[in-house]
């Protein structure tokens, strides 16, 4: 079978390409649990690593709630502005001048800095699952929007000269060669702005929220316990790095010729 | 005399101030392997690119079959320059494309097209993606995604031109004996001399830009031409050589 040579080289790959990472991050995370220990600082001020861990692990049932909480609040929220964001690309693509007409306002909602739009829109939305979705939306939408209609640009004029030759109609020149030819562009806007959906997600519950990750990191800053906030941060960043693999596996699974391909230069 | 297959009557074309056709007349009889032979950035692919559709000329008259040709009426099956292969498709369905466009199912279109690979020297890569394939081979699949089109008439914009010399010389008498073999009609762009001369029953030379037909060649020997006719082939390329070396004085 083809699938073991491959898996087996993939394994190979990633030990390769990770190796460097897990020993750099180790030996930050030692030295880090040394100098806890030893200099004598508080664990108020800065807590050891292991103790992040057993803190963490203690308070496992609510850490899961909040980020059940907070996963819910990002899928949503990107998925909602994943559909935006399409069907605006589409828009888009049949009627060039629209391009003209949004884009500055979408570029607008770009500059627009988090930590003062976060308040308002809780203000507006409520302390429930809405204003979590609306910032979500609001950090993923555009990016996603600019890597679709970039991907339909890239596509080969030739395939386009050749299918309108065959008789092709607009729409379906569409759907069979500028849709493929936008994946890699999609996928590459995916792995980033999922990163930021998460970050997101986060920013609206520490604005304000019932339940989730950002909320529970606020209350364990105010009760002065940054072990607590740590191991939040940590359960964060697992969070974000399984999602980040997550759509990698989906661009494996939805592009099974680009290993073929000879790598871009 | 029955109306010719193709017939250009005074086409012209201009590119804004850029006057790429100046006075085009050509004509391809049922078939007949016609070939149109000129310096680079002449105009070669613009001429297909009129007779595709994708651009309307400024002035002069195109007809297939006597019916003249307006609007997107009529259909050739077009090879472009590049192999315009979709990654993304199998090979399979890269070649069935044309039928799948004209209405047809993907499991029909892949019908169609499947007895024809082992013909097309592409048996066993049905289910392969484009990648996978050598030049020639790509260069193959693409011409097999046109012939299938079952079009009046083919439209080959430079089909060998990125191959190495000796692949391209393989798939010149490759194309040679499918051609003698199915009667296609073929109207071929090239600039290699004696790719036109081996492949041709008639040749136009095209003068640089704004082109015009220079010259014209008949190649009146039999299909596909084996080493006998190696001589008469010769003299025609040299003179056509001369042709196109004096347009550089
Ligand atoms: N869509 C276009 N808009 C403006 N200029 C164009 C366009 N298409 C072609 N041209 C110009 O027309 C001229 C002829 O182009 P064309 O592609 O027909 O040349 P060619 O004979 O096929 O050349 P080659 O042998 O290099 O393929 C070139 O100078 C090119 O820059
Ligand atoms: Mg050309």
């Amino acid at each position: 079978m083809p699938i073991r040579p491959t898996f087996m080289r993939d394994v190979a790959r990633l030990i390769s390409h990770a190796g460097p990472a897990v020993l750099s991050v180790s030996a930050l995370v030692l030295v880090w649990e040394a100098y806890a220990r030893v200099s004598g600082i508080s664990p108020t001020a800065l807590p050891a690593p292991s103790r992040v861990l057993v803190q963490g692990f203690e308070q496992r049932d609510v850490l899961a709630s909040h980020t059940l909480a907070t996963l819910q609040a990002t899928l949503f929220g990107f998925s909602c502005s994943l559909c935006a964001a399409f069907l605006f690309s589409v828009l888009v693509d049949f009627f060039r001048p629209l391009r003209r007409a949004l884009f500055p306002v979408f570029i607008i909602t770009q500059t627009l800095p988090l930590v003062a739009i976060a308040p308002l829109i809780v203000l507006w939305f409520g302390f429930g699952l809405t204003p979590k979705i609306v910032l979500v939306a609001l950090v993923t939408f555009f990016p996603m929007l600019v890597a679709l209609v970039q991907g339909y640009d890239s596509t080969d004029r030739d395939i386009e000269a050749l299918m309108a030759s065959m008789g092709a109609s607009r729409r379906r020149i569409f759907v069979a060669a500028r849709l493929p030819s936008a994946l890699p562009y999609f996928f590459a806007g995916l792995r980033i702005s999922i990163t930021y959906a998460v970050v997101g997600a986060i920013f609206a519950e520490y604005a304000g929220a019932v339940r989730g990750l950002g909320i529970y990191i606020l209350n364990a800053k105010n009760n002065f316990r940054p072990d607590l906030v740590l191991s939040a941060v940590f359960v964060s960043a697992t969070l974000t790095l399984c999602l980040f693999g997550a759509t990698v596996l989906v661009q494996r699974a939805a592009m099974p010729w680009a290993r073929f391909e000879e790598p871009k230069p | 005399m029955s109306a010719p297959r193709l017939e250009l009557k005074a086409v012209s074309k201009r590119f804004g101030d850029l006057e790429v056709l100046a006075d085009i007349n050509i004509s391809v009889r049922p078939g007949e392997f016609v070939s149109i032979l000129g310096p680079s950035g002449a105009g070669k692919s613009t001429i297909l690119q009129l007779l595709t559709g994708a651009l309307s000329r400024d002035g002069g008259a195109m007809a297939c079959d006597g019916v003249p040709l307006d609007g997107n009426s009529h259909r050739f099956a077009f090879m472009p320059q590049r192999d315009a292969l979709m990654p993304w498709r199998r090979v399979i369905d890269n070649t069935a494309l044309g039928l799948e466009v004209q209405g047809m199912s993907r499991s029909a279109a892949r019908a169609v097209v499947q007895p024809l690979f082992a013909e097309f020297g592409l048996a066993g890569f049905e289910r392969n993606y484009p990648a996978q394939l050598s030049g020639g081979m790509r260069q193959r699949a693409a011409l097999l995604r046109t012939v299938v089109q079952e079009s009046s008439m083919l439209l080959l914009d430079e089909p060998f031109g990125a191959l190495d010399a000796l692949t391209r010389a393989r798939m010149q008498r490759w194309l040679s004996g499918m051609w003698t073999r199915h009667g296609w009609t073929v109207l071929l762009i090239t600039h290699d001399v004696r790719e036109a001369v081996l492949l041709s029953d008639r040749i136009y030379v095209l003068s640089p830009r704004p082109a015009r037909i220079l010259r014209h060649y008949e190649i009146p020997l039999p299909h596909p031409r084996t080493p006998a006719n190696s001589h008469a082939l010769a003299e025609v390329e040299a003179d056509i050589l001369q042709t196109l070396l004096n347009l550089e004085e």
